[in-house]
């Protein structure tokens, strides 16, 4: 056989070709990895790793839950325990879009080593829901009809307090001064006073006290706080968080059971200090909505979002709060703003500098929120190298007037638009939400963290940790010093707007600054238009 | 198509034809063998259209890794067939197949939502084409004119006498 050169290069010319194709593949996908590799050697960010408890052994901890409306029932999801109606909706929400993994998610949960064992509500229907979902031949659950039967009948270690914010507190003591370990929702109190007090029953108390800011257990938190700790962001000047809902139950007007009754519901001891005002059932299931029982956008969803930076910076208390807003988009009767806006100063706090010492110092968070448009607006760390939005997933992009990477910005090494470091632990997971609220929370990293790619509910971690401690000892990540942060600022967040005015805090005397002439949780709870307001809900219903 | 009067030309562009769609599917492969992170699972988790049960099936944990090495593989026989000009009827076929998933995985259906697309499409698209092209290399093979083919035993002196 005989060849030319001719048919030589005819034969074999798509040699070079593959050559020079693979060559420049590999040239490409390597030097990319290297490009990234160095950004991520000179950052020296690691991922969190998921948290490990020490195993909750022996005797199952006797759990009481106060409150079975909405968190109740979620709370109780996240101790292993749903009711049969709460299967059956996600049965069939599973069937309408196999996206919807919330039941499976719930059926893998590991169990938790609880035993409920009593309820109290002050509605019969939801007591008796309770009563009928969890109890069985050989745990008969029990209904108290006072917290305090439940927290000294000496039957229960433990209770979970998902009431109205106004009883957070009376009932968090009273389970403290009985050495009853308390896991209270947010805001963990309703007046300034009361946070003293709660303070002191904590110190005081052998029991374990956890306030369920459950974004605490989420991973991207903690590795944002690697991020911040490691000067990745130079010096944080700005943080801008927000809230931003329009819908119906994003708004608090959460559905009125048709059972609901004064032969129903205990209102004298749903009111408790609040003003005695006869039985209303707006203000009984959407009690978000007035400052008696609860505390609005502050108290509401700020103390999510301070909770969350705190987490991440420990920032603690600011020195002075000011804040403005009103009630623009739900005017229907409630006295707490659905528009908020919220500064927050901390002068002294730095989140390190990589220019000359002095020049950098202070913060503003400024907390803005509406019930009236439903647009995303991320949290935001504004920091002099880098700026680093934070939520379930954390992107970070390096500042064009950057010192700390100006070098590798003029070699291009990187770009102002381009992240230096995402982190993603869901971006393979394709997922169903089923409302706006519950995205809402999920996009802020409040309703679920990622574990290996596994979806796991952060509450069921917060309270997983709670109850290690219970039985190993530690410290919760969410106890009474995080807890008087967070209730502190969320009320001087209120005050400012009820105010009008500047709300100072003195860090020394931890106290804050007085104002002539006013006491600050006669303002806090005060209920101005109340008169109106509640005729107004009655006609209304 | 081909009568004896454009048979050279219609070999030359198909030819073109090949080394391009090679290129492409070589390149693809590459990349991905040299990044050790690339997966396929958010391309298939997202995947639409009357096929998406199967592609479910293929995000499984003990399946994913197989999919996914597969997959290069598969891109790389395409593209080395296709560039050298050898067994390009059985790369031809492999890339039909191939270039089926990647349709059918999300189908520029206009009632389904299109993600991450970035063109505008109404049911072709480039996949769709790419695969057309395929299937003409498949009939219409020109290793022998330019490729390892063209050194086969006699080939080259057929081509020759032609």
């Amino acid at each position: 056989m005989k060849w030319t050169r001719r048919d030589l290069l005819k034969g074999l010319g798509g040699l070079p070709i593959l050559g020079a194709v693979w060559w420049a593949g590999a040239i490409s996908a390597t030097s990319n990895k290297k490009e990234r590799l160095e950004i991520l050697e000179q950052l020296n960010i690691r991922p969190s790793l998921p948290p490990t408890v020490p195993e909750i052994g022996g005797e199952p901890v006797r759990v009481g839950i106060i409150g079975f409306g909405i968190r109740g029932e979620q709370l109780c999801r996240s101790l292993g325990f749903a009711t049969p109606a709460w299967m059956e909706e996600m049965k069939l929400a599973t069937e309408e879009d196999p996206n919807n993994h919330q039941l499976e998610d719930f059926l893998k949960q590991d169990k938790l080593n609880v035993k409920l064992v009593g309820i109290c509500d002050v509605f019969d229907v939801r007591a008796e829901n309770f009563i009928d979902a969890f109890t069985t031949p050989e745990n008969p659950i029990k209904r108290y009809n006072t917290y305090k039967e439940m927290i000294q009948s000496g039957e229960v270690d433990a209770v979970v307090i998902a009431t109205p914010d106004h009883w957070h507190a009376p009932m968090s003591i009273e389970a403290l001064n009985h050495n009853v370990h308390v896991y209270v929702e947010k805001p963990m109190t309703h007046t300034v006073q009361e946070t003293y007090r709660l303070r002191t029953a904590a110190e005081n108390s052998k029991a374990i006290f956890a306030v369920g800011h459950q974004h605490r257990q989420t991973l991207s938190f903690s590795t944002a706080r690697d991020i911040v700790e490691k000067g990745t962001l130079g010096h944080v000047s700005l943080i801008q968080t927000n809230t931003n809902r329009n819908d119906d139950n994003g708004a608090w007007n959460y559905d009125i059971h048709e059972k609901a009754s004064p032969e129903t519901i205990d209102w004298e001891q749903f009111l408790g200090s609040a003003p005695a005002v006869p039985f209303n059932k707006n203000h009984f299931f959407r009690w978000r909505k007035w400052w008696a029982y609860g505390s609005g956008l502050s108290g509401d969803l700020l103390t999510h979002d301070y909770d969350r930076l705190n987490c991440v910076l420990n920032m603690g208390i600011p020195t002075s709060v000011s804040a403005s807003g009103g009630i623009y988009t739900h005017n229907d009767g409630r006295n707490v703003p659905d528009v908020i806006q919220v500064n927050m100063e901390f002068p002294n706090f730095s989140t390190g500098s990589s220019q000359t010492k002095g020049k950098e110092k202070g913060m503003t968070f400024c907390y803005s929120a509406t019930l009236g448009n439903g647009f995303n607006r991320p949290t935001i760390l504004m920091g002099h190298d880098a700026t680093m939005e934070l939520g379930n997933k954390l992107s970070v992009w390096p500042d064009g007037a950057s010192t700390r990477y100006a070098d590798m910005m003029e070699n291009e090494k990187m770009r102002p638009g381009v992240p230096i470091y995402q982190y993603d632990p869901a971006a393979n997971v394709p997922d169903a939400i089923s409302s706006a609220t519950s995205q809402y929370f999920a996009d802020k990293g409040l309703m679920w963290t990622y574990i290996d790619g596994v979806r796991v509910d952060s509450t069921f971690l917060h309270m997983r940790e709670w109850l290690s401690v219970i039985k190993n000892g530690g410290k919760v990540s969410c106890g009474i010093n995080e807890g008087f942060d967070e209730a502190i600022s969320a009320h001087m967040a209120g005050l400012s707007w009820k105010l009008g005015r500047k709300i100072e805090w003195d860090a020394e005397t931890e106290t804050l600054k007085p104002i002539e002439g006013i006491d600050f949780d006669q303002v806090l709870l005060g209920n101005e238009n109340w008169e109106m307001t509640n005729k107004d809900v009655v006609i209304g219903l | 198509m081909v009568n004896s009067r454009n048979t050279g030309k219609v070999n030359l562009a198909v030819t073109f034809l090949r080394i391009l769609i090679g290129w492409h599917f070589l390149y693809e492969g590459v990349i991905k063998l040299y990044n050790p992170e690339w997966t396929s699972f958010g391309y298939l988790a997202t995947a639409q259209g009357p096929l998406k049960p199967f592609f479910s099936i293929l995000i499984g944990e003990s399946v994913i890794g197989w999919v996914d090495t597969l997959n290069i593989i598969a891109l790389l026989v395409v593209g080395a067939t296709f560039l050298l000009g050898f067994w390009e009827r059985f790369g031809a076929i492999v890339g039909i197949g191939l270039l089926a998933l990647y349709y059918l995985a999300h189908p520029p259906f206009p009632w389904l939502q299109q993600l991450k697309v970035e063109g505008n499409y109404w049911f072709v698209n480039k996949n769709l084409i790419e695969l057309i092209g395929c299937i003409l290399i498949f009939y219409h093979p020109t290793g022998h004119f330019f490729g390892l083919g063209h050194l086969k035993k006699g080939e080259h002196l057929k081509i020759e006498q032609s």
